[in-house]
């Protein structure tokens, strides 16, 4: 595939399992592999992007197709792209957590009517608290998450955890669940219908990988 | 000092005015040479105007009160004044009627994000010709107009607006279930739409209809993988052929658009230069009806600054 189709792939927790992927949809990783600071590679029709870009990346149509999870998918639903594949891999659960063995949540809410929550995917967590019926501040934070609870800048966080060890070891606990999240297939508008039989030739081919 | 003009809007220098004047000059001349008399109607129109065109106000994101307390609102399309021009001050003219417009629609759009509030449209109606002679003509003088606009790549991507409904209808798919089958196909979850419609525990032939006809698009074949659903389309695609356009057309099962009024085909417009659509439009056979006369119509409404990128990146590539 002489890039035919270009594909953001995400640098990240991703992005060793995204390019095993390639690997066995047999487009050429090899350059990928070799240069980590080197971004675009024309001849493989891959741009590597931060796993929160590749929405925009995709949507402009800068690539054909995009890798990314679930998560970053249900913060930018601004971003118009087709979600075509779940990809099965990265998998991970968005969740509330809170200082451990204390009601730190529970207590806001009584008390002051509402609870403050640190984290970098504002908009899930405040569709999380509307749905759930509780008021909510969010505070947006750009990265280590689980020092807000610890120093009072927020009663609790919504973050993504793996294994749940980062939190454990900060003294949080998982109090909620709010969805679990898997590595998606996405795709440009545009593309979708001009460049329709590539993709789905593609999208079988992921499919038929198993 | 700076003097910001709202997000979403944006100013025009000479450079770039000329060029949108010899666009927008061109596609009148399109129009104009295929019979088509340009109106021109009020940017604000009686919010109530708006929601009888279309229950939600056509998604309109701004309202003021006037003087007498009456709620204006900013046109989010031009479709909804021209059914009404149609209907009250063109009232006694014989169909079928070809209009063509130029104007600016506004709509919401969040902060942070490059889409404009302000846009200035260029399109079509041909009012009182149904079915597919309508469509067919409406579409061929899309293409020609964008020809002469410079485009050489571009399709008009047609489906069809009333298809998903029809399939969830023969599937027998409860009321409560269709929102969230709807939702997830035009935010084009497919993922989401394949597992809402695996909880439904239908029989593998409708399972995969609902799942797979979505996705299909590309050419005339695609019809034929669809049966008897898409009778209109086929109809359509033999008139295109007549017309030479045929092979410029992409098929697109899955093709959604966002306003309510559309009953039967609905149309979008892409260029491979640009990573988004440069128009769309659709038959909307009971738009002019809520105004008061009955009459099948449909259009195309081309957004004038997104194929102007579009001239500009398919000149580059040359």
């Amino acid at each position: 595939m002489s890039a035919a189709l270009t594909v953001a792939v995400p640098r990240g927790a991703l992005f060793a399992e995204t390019l095993d992927l390639l690997d066995r949809l047999e487009l050429d990783t090899a350059d990928v592999r070799a240069n980590d600071r080197r971004l675009w590679f024309a001849d493989a029709g891959i741009v590597t992007v931060r796993p929160s870009d590749v929405p925009t990346y995709v949507e402009h149509g800068a690539a054909d197709l995009g890798i990314t999870g679930k998560d970053v998918l249900a913060e930018r639903t601004d971003a118009d792209v087709y979600e075509l594949v779940d990809l099965g891999f990265g998998f991970c659960r968005m969740v509330v957590a809170a200082r451990e063995g204390e009601d730190s949540l529970g207590e806001s809410l009584r008390r002051l009517g509402r609870i403050r929550i640190a984290t970098k995917y504002p908009r899930t967590a405040s569709a999380w608290f509307a749905r759930t019926g509780r008021q909510a501040e969010v505070v947006e934070v750009k990265g280590s998450v689980e020092l807000a609870p610890l120093c009072g800048l927020a009663d609790g966080i919504v973050d993504l955890t793996a294994t749940g060890r980062t939190l454990e070891e900060n003294g949080l606990e998982i109090i909620e669940e709010i969805a679990p999240s898997t590595a998606r297939l996405v795709a440009n508008p545009v593309a979708h219908k001009l460049k329709a039989a590539e993709i789905d030739a593609l999208v079988a081919r992921i499919r038929g990988l198993g | 000092m700076s003097h910001p003009i709202p997000p979403g809007t944006r100013d025009v220098l000479p450079d770039e005015m000329r060029e949108l004047r010899e666009l927008t000059e061109g596609l009148r001349g399109t129009f104009g040479e295929a019979g088509y008399g340009e109106v021109w109607t009020p940017a604000l129109e009686y919010e109530t105007t708006l929601r009888t065109g279309d229950a939600s106000g056509a998604g309109a994101g701004y309202r003021l009160f006037d003087e007498q307390g009456e709620v204006l609102a900013l046109r989010s399309d031009m479709t909804i004044p021209i059914a009404r021009v149609v209907a009250t001050r063109l009232g006694e003219a014989e169909p079928p009627l070809r209009l063509c417009y130029f104007g600016h629609a506004y709509r919401a759009a969040e902060r942070r994000t490059a889409e404009l509030r302000e846009f200035l449209q260029g399109g079509i109606e041909l009012i009182g010709l149904p079915g597919a002679q309508g469509e067919a003509e409406v579409i061929a003088l899309t293409e020609d107009a964008l020809d002469r606009a410079g485009l050489r790549r571009h399709r008009v991507g047609v489906g069809d607006g009333t298809l998903f409904d029809r399939l969830l209808d023969d599937a027998d798919v409860p009321e409560e279930a269709r929102e969230s089958l709807v939702g997830c196909l035009s935010s084009r979850d497919l993922v989401g739409l394949e597992r809402r419609v695996d909880q439904l525990g239908l029989d593998p032939t409708t399972r995969e209809r609902l799942v797979s006809l979505p996705s299909l698009r590309g050419g005339v074949d695609v019809l034929d993988r669809a049966g008897g659903a898409v009778d209109a389309l086929r109809e359509l695609h033999e008139l295109l052929a007549e017309r030479g356009v045929a092979d410029r057309v992409i098929f697109d099962l899955g093709l959604v658009r966002q306003l309510g009024y559309y009953t039967g085909p609905v149309f979008e417009v892409y260029d491979p230069a640009v990573g988004f659509a440069l128009g769309g439009g659709g038959r909307y056979d009971e738009l002019i009806g809520r105004f008061g006369r009955p009459l099948a119509a449909c259009g195309m409404a081309l957004d004038v600054g997104r194929v102007h990128l579009a001239q500009a990146a398919e000149e580059r590539l040359r």
